[in-house]
């Protein structure tokens, strides 16, 4: 008998010691250089911003962040490996050093900034709570929804944000409560509420999900900041300011017009910005432990902001959502990257 | 007077066959008239556009939900990952070690489920101890010149199979042991493996998988990472072999006392009487709460998806947020459920038809 409690626990031993592998203690670059890929952490599946397609392969606004900073650490912006997380274990995950960057939909708020030992190293979607209501309901406000049934997720922080809303307006609403956010859409179609509310990026791909898309619109109505933006360890200042910069360096191609198609071209433009943009003149990788060409391979493989922006969730996709917010500072919008140089 | 036989006459139709069926089960009272009446209404009603929307029109092959034009179900969808479904991220030029995977879980159910088959002990110690270690080295490579495949990329239902397999084949025999131990003289023995068995049943899965999957990294130092996968398995399989345990002991409790001081006169030791006695009855006699118990496992699986592992249910998930497929989480979910029916009812069945077996005996 004992011999066969040896043979039974044996392969459970030997599969719980292959589960263990040494990570590199010490710097995030060295690790990540080390060993040849990028450790991102990313939504399990939210449409535009990370889901895999029928091949496995990963796409959306959060994963092309992961793929340009690849491509300007690695020189390959297809050394990524994905990590998806569910929100209660991302924090965790970014922590323990599983994620060497943590790109998944995340609010930059004070209390996460503070006390969870991570930094916001920019933000890279602003998103926004917003109300989606039936066309036939003739309204043009959300100032006009009194005593509406509002469909709701149940547990986000969507659901305090509209309670703290309706309250400041001395308005009363009837909230519906699902557990998921495929089922406000759903009790939606099916006219259990006059309105849906959750983060605007969400409400253009829960519109697609309705059996008549055309028939409901967004309103125009903000009621809550939902800066979205990566996020990285506490006290490695070189991979902060790495993550920062990849950030930056593709807001500021798409000011400069520098596409991926024209990259190469621009390489030999006169204008000084873009040369010290594309890393031919300049501050170039110095200082921050990259290679000279480094902004160039993340415009260059994965593209500027606008690019990223209208494949992942604007007109290049089915959620065709507009840039509002996300437009840059000089077209109306509050997008700002600090200059490279 | 009549002088021939009359001939045999068919007994009037409201007497026998299905008319006589239905006048007798269906419209007997005046109760069972409205009950039958009103559930076949019901499956009037509910049938007829079903089929219409699951199979006439039905899409079943498209680019995108932007093909299913048709009011029927999208079933597109599913088809055109199905791959993914079953095989998750693994990459598709090492797919067949998956489908080696599958063989030979298959090959060794059918061994050792169906009677015709011989050497159903050869079965057995294959199953407990070589197919989980062959299994490993198919699906994870690193070994006999297999390209390592990290458990990152593993999904869909080889990742529900795995699961469900190592978690029944491990969750059994340290089940038996635990129930052994709580039924010891032995105090320590005793009470450990009662401290054990309650604990875990006093949690939900759920806790374990959050234990497993975010406080068990911030515990071990940062130069160690598990695989979140065998976090996931070990926790499944310390929860389900508490609750394995208690079915055995339930088992373990019904033999007579007889049957243990027989073994004694006789002379036999410990193990031996449990293993050559008391056990073999234990067991077969809780052959149902057992299959429960496994049902209950294969299903929890799914719970795996709280965690960021992409088991069946999670992948249809994933692929119902792809912006391309929006729009199709009826035909998702359906699919979804039908496989882990499919599964939970052929291990319902097989139980069953043990029981029978039994009876006759």
């Amino acid at each position: 008998m004992l011999k066969a409690l040896v043979k039974l626990t044996l392969p459970a031993l030997l599969l719980t010691s292959a589960g263990l592998q040494a990570n590199q203690a010490g710097s995030t670059l060295e690790t990540v250089k080390e060993k040849g890929f990028l450790s991102c952490g990313v939504n399990t599946g939210l449409p535009g911003f990370s889901s895999p397609d029928d091949k496995g392969k990963w796409s959306g606004m959060d994963v092309d962040f992961c793929r340009g900073l690849a491509a300007g650490v690695l020189g390959d912006a297809n050394k990524v490996k994905y990590i998806p997380l569910t929100a209660k274990e991302r924090f965790t995950a970014l922590q323990s050093g599983e994620i060497d960057v943590l790109s998944r939909n995340t609010t930059w708020t004070l209390t996460r900034d503070a006390s969870l030992g991570l930094n916001f190293a920019g933000v890279s979607y602003y998103d926004g709570q917003g109300f989606m209501v039936s066309k036939d309901l003739g309204v043009t406000s959300a100032k006009q929804l009194d005593g509406a049934a509002v469909c709701i997720q149940s547990g986000t922080t969507s659901e305090l944000n509209l309670a703290d809303y309706f309250r400041t307006n001395g308005m009363k609403y009837q909230p519906v409560v699902f557990d998921t956010s495929d089922g406000t859409a759903k009790g939606f179609d099916s006219g259990r509420c006059d309105v849906l509310t959750s983060d605007q990026s969400q409400l253009y791909a829960l519109r697609l999900r309705l059996s008549n898309p055309g028939k409901a619109v967004v309103l125009p109505e903000v009621i809550s900041k939902e800066p979205l933006g990566p996020l990285v360890r506490q006290g490695d200042d070189q991979w902060f300011n790495i993550v920062k910069w990849s950030l930056s360096v593709m807001i500021n191609a798409e000011e400069l017009g520098v596409t991926s198609a024209n990259a190469d071209k621009m390489r030999s433009s006169a204008n000084p910005s873009i040369k010290r943009l594309l890393g031919v003149d300049g501050p170039k990788g110095k200082g921050m432990g990259l290679n000279d060409d480094w902004s160039y391979q993340v415009i260059k493989q994965v593209g500027n902001y606008s690019e990223v922006f209208e494949t992942n969730v604007g007109e290049g996709s089915p959620l065709k959502i507009e840039r509002g917010l996300n437009a840059l500072w000089s077209q109306g919008g509050i997008l700002y990257a600090p200059p490279v140089r | 007077m009549q002088k021939e036989m009359i001939e045999a006459r068919t007994p009037p139709i409201m007497t026998v066959g299905a008319l006589a069926w239905i006048k007798g089960n269906l419209f007997n009272t005046a109760t069972n008239c409205l009950v039958t009446l009103v559930i076949a209404y019901g499956l009037f009603a509910l049938i007829p556009p079903l089929i219409q929307w699951a199979f006439i029109e039905a899409v079943w092959t498209g680019e995108s939900s932007a093909d299913c034009t048709a009011d029927g179900a999208c079933w597109a969808f599913v088809n055109a990952r199905l791959d993914q479904f079953i095989y998750g991220f693994y990459p598709p030029e090492h797919t067949w070690r998956v489908d080696i995977f599958f063989v030979q879980l298959a090959v060794v159910l059918a061994w050792l489920m169906i009677p015709a088959i011989p050497g159903k002990k050869y079965g057995l110690v294959y199953g407990l101890v070589a197919m989980p270690i062959t299994s490993w080295i198919v699906l994870s490579g690193g070994m006999l010149g297999l390209t390592p495949v990290d458990t990152h990329d593993w999904g869909g239902l080889m990742v529900t199979l795995v699961l469900a397999m190592y978690g029944m084949l491990a969750s059994l025999p340290i089940g038996v042991l635990l129930a052994l131990g709580r039924r010891s003289e032995m105090p320590v023995v005793r009470t450990f493996c009662t401290v054990y068995i309650e604990l875990w049943r006093g949690v939900p899965l759920i806790t374990v998988l959050f234990m497993a999957s975010v406080m068990l990294p911030l515990f071990v130092p940062e130069e160690i990472v598990f695989d979140k996968l065998i976090r996931a398995m070990i926790g499944m399989v310390m929860f389900q072999s508490a609750y394995m345990a208690e079915v055995v002991r339930g088992g373990l409790q019904a033999i007579p006392k007889g049957q243990q001081e027989a073994c004694d006169s006789l002379g036999m030791g410990y193990w031996k009487s449990m293993l050559l006695v008391v056990l073999p009855q234990a067991v077969r006699m809780v052959i149902p709460g057992i299959v429960n118990t496994f049902i209950a496992l294969f299903k929890d699986t799914s719970l795996v998806l709280i965690i960021g592992l992409f088991d069946l249910l999670s992948i249809v998930q994933a692929g119902l947020n792809d912006p391309v497929w929006l729009g199709t989480s009826t035909e998702g979910y359906i699919f979804a459920a039908l496989v882990f029916w499919i599964f939970c009812f052929g291990m319902s069945r097989y139980s069953q038809s043990l029981e029978n077996k039994r009876q006759e005996h």
